[in-house]
């Protein structure tokens, strides 16, 4: 299996953290589970934890920034994305402050902590700030280019990673762009876009649906904002009907996003949401609460389906 | 160290001059911040004239004296300090507020050449100013940064974070000065939400406290030259004022937080202040 993202968010951030001296972590006493620690012990003089105060937190990782740090936040995705939204707006986002957000634990993947620590709208809420960008990747080398990358794009950003280890996707050393979707799997039927954990579903997915003579093209999407619109309208053209995956609410995340795409380009085509229904989950397994909840394989195969029969 | 006796007039007499020109701003735009505005006059003339190493022609530099307005409201008295220095001229004190102007409501780095950082949501401007505090010392500059509150802005539970971590992280080169003048929006400070023994608290918080008149030029110049010498602890001034200060039936008044100037109150004022009307 996977090292899980966290480990490699760690890691990476301790990794490229020593070599610019102007990367600083600030974390609110979950560093042992967002795994910034791993950089607090690589570089003690510019690991800051802040306690339990999370807009404080946000508040002073933007004076550093505007003092000319490259600040990386540290939390659960769920609080960095509230009480952390005040100052991201005020500073980093308004100000063009370059804050790097990060979300620890997205979606479920703290399972058993339950609805009070799963983060279903922070996409959603990240995305509406101006300047900011948004990035869910969606396996480890993509963790590590997102760090490597917030380091080097002096853009205030959300960056949601995930408690879990997902399959990989990729191999290492692959590079990518912001704001460049990316093709993982060609097919000519539908198209599922999606980001996170439910790429690698969604590629499950497809492989089921080859089985019954569906072919479906899976599209990583794992820069949110700014969107590849030009690779939605492209999809919707070339393969008629589109169906976002998120780990998220399907209220105004990767899917609304995908969605106010396709209106735009006038193309037409049915679009399906796989996500979070408008409600709140429970605590559990986090592979029995992704299949209870409809964000597994079986569950965006059956979406592909019925947005097929709606072409 | 005292300040030369022709200084302090000459800074008396400037802020005098602020007063007037605010309330001909104010009154002129029909919006903006009238009473914080002139309770905090002598506090930012005394630390932009006495005490920042700032540079109008160069407002980016990296070794600077840093201030966080974080009581952002009371823009327009930051703004008339600035043109002052020099950072734009004094006559676009005029498009305070307009579309299009450099002068937004609420201070913004991105439009006002001298700002540092955004104010105005309550709060958070003090954990800011701990940022860019901490990210000096990493660098090894030897500046300072100034966070002026506002004694309503204080009941912000976030206030009360940065005070936890400045001191956590021994943050001497952080000077806050709060502008005590005991009125809020709605009404007196200690009705509106009592904070008690005010000095205890930040004491009790870990910072070093030093209480003045916070119209007193000599009197804030003394406290802030004191604040250098401490090392190891963060200071907060507990600078007394005035809300509304110079115009009588302003002082004191919550009525006058936020509230256009009328054509009487306008003419009553500039009487008062001795201004052309």
């Amino acid at each position: 299996m996977a090292k899980a993202i966290r480990d490699v968010y760690g890691e990476s951030l301790a990794k490229y953290g020593q070599l610019n001296k102007d990367v600083v972590v600030l974390d609110a006493d979950v560093s042992g589970s967002t795994k910034s620690a791993v950089f607090g012990k690589a570089c003690p003089d510019r690991f800051f934890n802040m306690g339990i105060a999370e807009a404080g937190m946000t508040a002073c990782a933007c004076g550093m920034a505007a003092a000319g740090k490259i600040p990386f936040v540290n939390t659960f995705a769920v609080f960095v994305t509230t009480l952390g939204l005040l100052p991201a707006r005020a500073f980093g986002s308004y100000a063009d402050i370059p804050v790097k957000m990060c979300g620890a634990y997205g979606g479920l993947s703290d399972a058993y902590d339950g609805p009070t620590h799963h983060a279903l709208e922070d996409i959603a809420i990240m995305r509406t700030l101006p300047r900011f960008k948004v990035f869910v990747p969606c396996d480890a080398v993509q963790t590590d280019w997102v760090v490597k990358n917030a380091i080097e794009d002096p853009s205030p950003m959300y960056l949601r990673f995930s408690r879990d280890a997902f399959p990989d996707v990729y191999q290492p050393g692959e590079t990518f762009e912001e704001g460049k979707g990316r093709i993982v799997r060609e097919g000519k039927d539908a198209t599922v876009i999606g980001c996170g954990i439910m790429v690698g579903n969604a590629l499950k997915a497809a492989e089921e649906l080859e089985k019954e003579g569906i072919s479906l093209r899976v599209v990583d999407m794992f820069c949110i904002k700014p969107l590849d619109k030009e690779l939605v309208a492209r999809c919707a053209k070339e393969t008629g009907a589109i169906i976002s995956a998120e780990e998220h609410s399907i209220i105004g995340g990767l899917g609304g996003a995908v969605a106010e795409a396709l209106a735009e380009s006038g193309i037409g085509a049915p679009m399906g949401f796989v996500g979070m229904q408008d409600r709140h989950g429970e605590c559990g397994p986090y592979s029995k609460l992704l299949e209870k909840y409809g964000l597994d394989a079986a569950a965006i195969a059956g979406k592909v389906k019925e947005t097929i029969a709606r072409k | 160290m005292k300040l030369p006796v022709e200084e302090k007039a000459r800074l008396e007499k400037l802020c005098h001059q602020f007063r007037i020109d605010l309330i001909e701003t104010l009154h002129q735009r029909q919006t903006g911040h009238p009473g914080g505005s002139l309770s905090v006059l002598e506090i930012l003339t005394t630390l932009y004239f006495t005490q920042m190493d700032v540079d109008p022609a160069n407002p980016k530099k990296p070794d600077r004296d840093r201030l966080v307005l974080g009581k952002g409201h009371a823009a327009p008295a930051l703004y008339r300090v600035l043109a002052e220095k020099g950072f734009f001229p004094v006559e676009e004190m005029a498009t305070l507020r307009c579309l299009d102007s450099r002068l937004q409501g609420h201070p913004n780095p991105l439009d006002t050449p001298g700002v540092e950082i955004t104010s105005g949501p309550l709060g958070i401007g003090l954990s800011a100013a701990l940022g860019m505090a901490l990210a000096m010392k990493l660098d090894g500059l030897d500046k300072r940064v100034y966070c002026v509150l506002g004694d309503g802005e204080i009941n912000e539970g976030t206030i009360w974070e940065g005070l936890m971590a400045a001191v956590k992280f021994k943050a001497d080169n952080l000077c806050a000065i709060l502008d005590w003048n005991g009125v809020q929006l709605d009404g007196v400070t200690e009705d509106i939400m009592p904070m008690h023994n005010i000095p205890e608290r930040f004491a009790s918080f870990g910072w070093h406290v030093i209480q003045c008149d916070g119209h007193d030029i000599e009197a804030l110049y003394e406290a802030l030259e004191t604040a250098k010498t401490v090392k190891g602890v963060p200071t907060i001034i507990l600078a007394h004022t005035v809300k509304g200060k110079g115009v009588s039936f302003m002082e004191g008044k919550n009525a006058w937080h936020g509230k256009a100037i009328d054509d009487a109150s306008y003419e009553q004022a500039m009487k008062e202040l001795g201004g052309v009307l």
